[in-house]
């Protein structure tokens, strides 16, 4: 099919560059500068989808943002987004398109017989039809819905496109380039001030592409280049197309979305494909304009009926006819206009008017140019199924209540116009109090909370000249405040036609036995009836009639629907529409793609990752890498055809034998300096550390204050006042700012400064009963004997020419040491370990061997110390000081955290010596207790014993002090397993520490 | 996102700080004997209030110092901010 609808030499687009498509499937033609929307009208296709609840035809209602109906599934590059407007997104070759919420076929919808079940589905039929029977919901109701309904499918493969995010700050940001966007733009920017001006669509300029009027003695399209090529100039400005600004958040922070590439066929290398702009603006201009509202009647819903706007917008920017019989129903003279333009097309309309006698300039041209005008005419209904055939039209009493004899007219197209109405979104967003303006009969923005105005159309101000005068005024002394300049930009001289007053006429009553459905929600398939049934059941406020009835609730947040919608409730209720007041805007007001909200943080990109300067090494030794945290560390070096389980177990083993490494760089670390350290450790930490020596090391828990374990760790006396904090490496960020806390609020006196130093330490623990060995090759100008460098002792060393630290401190409860050097020196330190340990048979272990070691030696750890325990819990309760305060020690003793049956860590072995217990497993007296079965503690670590070979784990158990030598059971739903157990003490290797002090 | 000056930076974006409570809140002094009550209500109550609040909030990602923030919690309009040392007026 060839473009029939496309006219000559009309129009923005570039004629010299066909494009082809596809719209379910079958091939089509468009221009460069094409939207899809008006590609398919060129092309004579009006039905383009099935409507949300009673799948009746949808076809094109607008040309913008406003569209209700024409959302489709696009498949772009390999990949498919749904809810994508027509009116929208602009053509590109190779775009493919398919219909929403039909099935099997647009032509023929199964759900099209809700139409005639329409009956039953009134006002709030989700509510009611599918409560009954409840066991229908799932097997036969939801699946249905599922199929038959949505506005299309999200992929389910990773997107491979690049999102991004961008931090702006700006003087004035100015929300829409129509006439009074362009003026104060203009204004602000010669003034001097940092601009952004941001226009949704790709054409700059709004309104002035479409009407007819003449600024400085230019067209109004030739006025907007100019200014436009100006702005562009300037370094104070930044213009951006296809940006929408969607959101007015608090403290003038407004978000926009840029579409970047959705206009090309497939993203540029390195450019993203959406931008999310994040823009603190001092202030705001909203120059968003306003949106033609529909007049309700019969089958208003029938593909062909549109806003008359539109009609004149697919004709004066894309060179389309919507129809060539097109019938003009309008309540205003704008209505005219778009009759004049198809008249100078060559198409006769003809012009229902509900005014008796409207006289204008606009009017008189359209009677010079002898089009046909009835007046005080309605449209009754549309005909038609799957386009406009005819239209049922007849005359209306003078108080619009009585129709007359009801004539039927053949057309294509129902272009309709019943004025319009502000875009008043941002505005509301940002807190404005909004005002009820009678004159033009809608919501125009009232008090300001935050620093924005609004300008033009949206603030109710239809006439062209008082729009610029205001705009360049508002421009002009918004960026004054802001500049202290005083450049003041003449006023062009405006030409442009005067209108008359429009009538306020929204609905027309249905004809004697008629049942039309006339809607007012066309994405949501809201009609009259139902707001009538809402308010028949007892609904009143807006709020709750919008719930029910989902009026306004679409994607396309009831742009075209509010107004009517507010008019039928005050007509009901008899009350006037600023007493009925409007549902509160929120954001976004178009809808944003998740891939923008996210923008760069996906996958790996969600958190920063961060690698120890040993990891090049681990990754040459084939570490198998595990998340802690924000880090990379490796769980185990897997050797030959090894699993995590039998190279963790040689790993460990390895370490109770001869001598283990493990990269401990990750571990939180704390530079602690002044004279006062040793108080700050005294009243954070839970025991004594006011007579810790130099050159001593000491392990210290700390609490929250209402008593539970926030952390445990070993600080070294370094020096006089200065201190060396470990942490563990979840903890280490929230401990930095606990001390920051204490420090800066609570104890400003105490004279201490701390210092994150995680980062500048690389940290190899050498643990094993032959880690001393290594320990006096490494460092032969050192005494590292039990003497020298007793447990818990420090001392720095010189590691072939680096300076290092050392710290007999021990996790695996062997003897052990901690070397640390600066980081820089990580690596050569690293591999100097592992080449002089090889004669003592060094291997180096990864977190799982870590954690079984320490679990099997009762050492608490995170998965203990989980923000829900306390120390007695853990069995820590001797390093309460009994002679001084500390952070928390007060919560201590209440009545739960003293109670006699109180829960503590055990350990837990299998009867069998042989089932692994599943981590997070309950412990239960009897496995065959009816539900709920009590539960008396549950499963923190499990681990494989390498020392006793077989499993073992550590519980915190209800009463754990007097469990030892119980015989429970242990259940994990998840995994099916219930596995008879024996309490044992949580010290199962070595309970008296002799290896760590040998 | 709110924006909040930092007394010690200037105006910062909300995602540099992370929220600390009440400031009004007093910690008891360390040593002293303290009742159930005031225990709990140090540690526990909190007014969840609606209008003007004194409230901390750290520089997370800036100078890491803790500061005293003024703000409307119904309309997060911030009237005034102090450093830690200064006595909230
Ligand atoms: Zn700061």
């Amino acid at each position: 099919m060839t473009q029939s609808f496309r006219l000559k030499d009309v129009g923005l687009i570039n004629r010299n560059k066909k494009l082809s498509f596809k719209f379910n499937g079958k091939k089509y033609y468009g221009y460069e500068g094409d939207s899809l929307a008006s590609a398919l009208i060129a092309n004579g296709v009006h039905l383009i989808g099935r409507s949300f609840k009673y799948h009746r035809p949808r076809g094109f209602f607008g040309a913008g943002v406003d569209e209700p109906y024409a959302i489709v599934q696009l498949y772009r590059n390999g990949e498919t987004e749904p809810n994508i407007k027509a009116t929208e997104q602009e053509l590109f070759d190779g775009l493919e398109a398919t219909s929403v919420n039909c099935w099997p076929s647009v032509n023929f919808d199964i759900g099209a017989i809700n139409n005639f079940l329409r009956i039953f589905l009134p006002a709030g039929f989700y509510y009611k039809t599918f409560m009954w029977p409840k066991s229908f919901w799932f097997k036969i109701y939801e699946p249905f819905i599922r199929k038959a309904a949505g506005l299309g499918t999200a992929s389910i493969k990773h997107d491979k496109e690049r999102y991004e995010h961008k931090y702006e700050y700006c003087d004035l940001l100015i929300a829409g380039s129509g006439p009074s966007g362009l003026a104060s733009a203009y204004a602000a920017a010669k003034n001097g001030a940092r601009v952004i001006l941001a226009e949704d669509k790709s054409r700059f300029g709004g309104t002035l592409l479409t009407s007819e009027v003449n600024i400085g003695n230019k067209s109004g399209k030739e006025w907007a280049d100019g200014i436009i090529s100006e702005l562009k100039e300037m370094p104070n400005v930044t213009v951006k197309n296809r940006s929408q600004v969607f959101g007015y958040y608090d403290h003038n922070m407004l978000v926009m979305s840029e579409r970047v590439s959705d206009h090309l066929p497939k993203t540029k290398e390195f450019h993203p494909k959406q931008r999310l702009w994040y823009i603190r603006a001092k202030e705001v201009l909203i120059s968003s304009g306003s949106i033609e509202r529909p007049i309700v009647f019969g089958n208003n819903d029938t593909p062909g009926v549109m806003l008359s706007s539109a009609a004149k917008e697919y004709m004066k920017v894309y060179g389309v006819l919507v129809g060539k019989k097109p019938l003009i129903f309008t309540n205003n003279d704008s209505g005219y206009e778009t009759a004049i333009e198809f008249k100078k097309n060559g198409i006769d309309p003809l012009i229902l008017d509900t005014r008796s006698n409207p006289k204008s300039e606009i009017i008189n041209e359209a009677k010079d140019l002898n089009i046909k005008i009835k007046n005080s005419y309605v449209v009754v209904a549309a005909q038609g199924y799957k386009k406009v055939k005819s239209a049922d039209i007849s005359k209306i009493s003078d108080d619009k209540e009585q129709l007359g004899n009801i004539e039927n007219v053949k057309c294509d197209c129902i272009c309709v116009s019943g004025y319009w109405t502000p875009t008043i979104h941002l505005a509301s967003q940002s807190g404005n109090k909004t005002k009820f303006n009678e004159e033009i009969d809608a919501f125009v923005p009232g008090i300001s909370k935050q620093n924005e105005k609004t300008l033009g159309a949206a603030n109710g101000i239809y006439t062209l000249e008082e729009t610029l005068k205001d705009s360049f005024e508002v421009g002009h002394e918004v960026s004054k405040k802001i500049t202290n300049n005083e450049n003041k930009v003449s006023f062009p001289n405006v030409v442009e036609k005067k209108s008359s007053i429009h009538d306020k006429f929204w609905c027309v009553p249905l004809p004697k036995g008629k049942n039309y459905k006339r809607f007012l929600d066309f994405q949501n398939d809201v009609a009259v009836s139902d707001i009538e049934i809402a308010l028949r059941e007892g609904y009143r406020s807006i709020e709750h009639v919008k719930r029910y009835t989902t009026l306004g609730m679409a994607t396309d947040q009831g742009k075209t629907s509010n107004l009517n919608g507010l008019q039928l409730v005050s007509k009901i209720e008899n009350k006037v529409v600023p007493a009925v007041g409007h549902t509160t805007f929120r954001p976004p007001y178009t809808p944003v793609s998740i891939g923008a909200i996210v923008g760069r943080e996906v996958g790996k990109h969600s958190k920063p990752t961060r690698k120890s300067p040993m990891h090049s090494w681990h990754e040459k030794n084939n570490a198998v890498f595990v998340d802690a945290g924000v880090w990379l560390r490796p769980r185990y070096y897997k050797r030959g055809n090894e699993d995590l389980f039998e190279a963790s177990k040689r790993e460990a083993k390895n370490v109770r034998t001869n001598v283990g490494v493990c990269d401990v760089t990750t571990l939180g670390k704390i530079d602690i300096k002044g004279p006062d350290a040793a108080e700050l450790l005294n009243r954070v930490y839970t025991n004594a550390w006011l007579k810790l020596p130099v050159g001593k090391a000491r392990y210290g828990v700390m609490l929250r204050e209402d008593g539970i374990v926030m952390d445990d760790g070993t600080t070294t006396r370094i020096s006089e006042n200065h201190y060396h904090m470990t942490t563990t490496t979840a903890q280490a960020a929230n401990v930095l700012s606990h001390l920051e806390y204490y420090l800066q609020l609570v104890w400003p006196e105490l004279n201490v400064n701390v210092v994150s130093s995680t980062e500048q330490w690389a940290g190899a623990a050498i643990a094993g009963p032959k880690s001393r060995n290594l320990l006096q090759k490494l460092f032969p100008n050192s005494d590292v004997s039990n003497e020298g460098l007793p447990f818990m002792g420090y001392m720095e060393g010189d590691l072939f020419g680096v300076k290092a630290r050392i710290f007999r401190i021990s996790f695996s409860g062997e003897l052990a040491y901690e070397v640390n050097v600066e980081s820089n020196n990580g690596n050569f330190m690293w591999e100097k370990i592992i080449e002089v340990g090889e004669q003592f048979e060094i291997q180096p272990y990864g977190t799982e061997a870590l954690s079984t070691l320490r679990i099997e030696m009762g050492h608490v750890a995170g998965s203990e110390l989980d923000g829900r325990t306390i120390p007695y819990d853990n069995s820590l309760e001797g390093l309460l000081s009994k002679k001084k305060d500390f952070i928390g020690k007060r919560s201590l003793i209440r009545e739960a955290f003293t109670a006699e049956d109180r829960q503590k860590v055990v350990g837990v072995v299998p009867l069998d010596k042989k089932t692994s217990i599943p981590e997070g497993s309950h412990l239960v007296k009897d496995s065959k207790a009816p539900s709920p079965n009590p539960k008396l503690g549950y499963i923190s670590a499990s681990c494989w014993s390498v020392e006793y070979d077989n499993p073992f784990s550590l519980a915190i158990l209800k009463d754990g002090k007097n469990m030892i030598g119980e015989k429970l059971f242990v259940m994990s739903p998840l995994k099916n397993k219930i596995i008879p157990v024996e309490i044992v003490s949580s010290h199962y290797v070595d309970p008296k520490g002799e290896r760590v002090r040998s | 996102m709110l924006h909040i000056k930092c007394p010690h930076c200037g105006m910062r974006s909300q995602n540099e700080f992370s929220y600390g409570g009440d400031a009004s809140v007093k910690r008891p002094e360390l040593g002293k004997d303290v009742s159930d009550q005031d225990w709990n209500n140090f540690v526990y109550n909190r007014k969840s209030l609606r209008g003007k609040h004194w409230e901390l909030w750290q520089h997370l990602s800036g100078c890491r110092q803790w500061i005293k923030v003024e703000r409307d919690t119904g309309s997060h309009e911030i009237f005034k901010t102090l450093k830690a040392e200064e006595e909230i007026s």
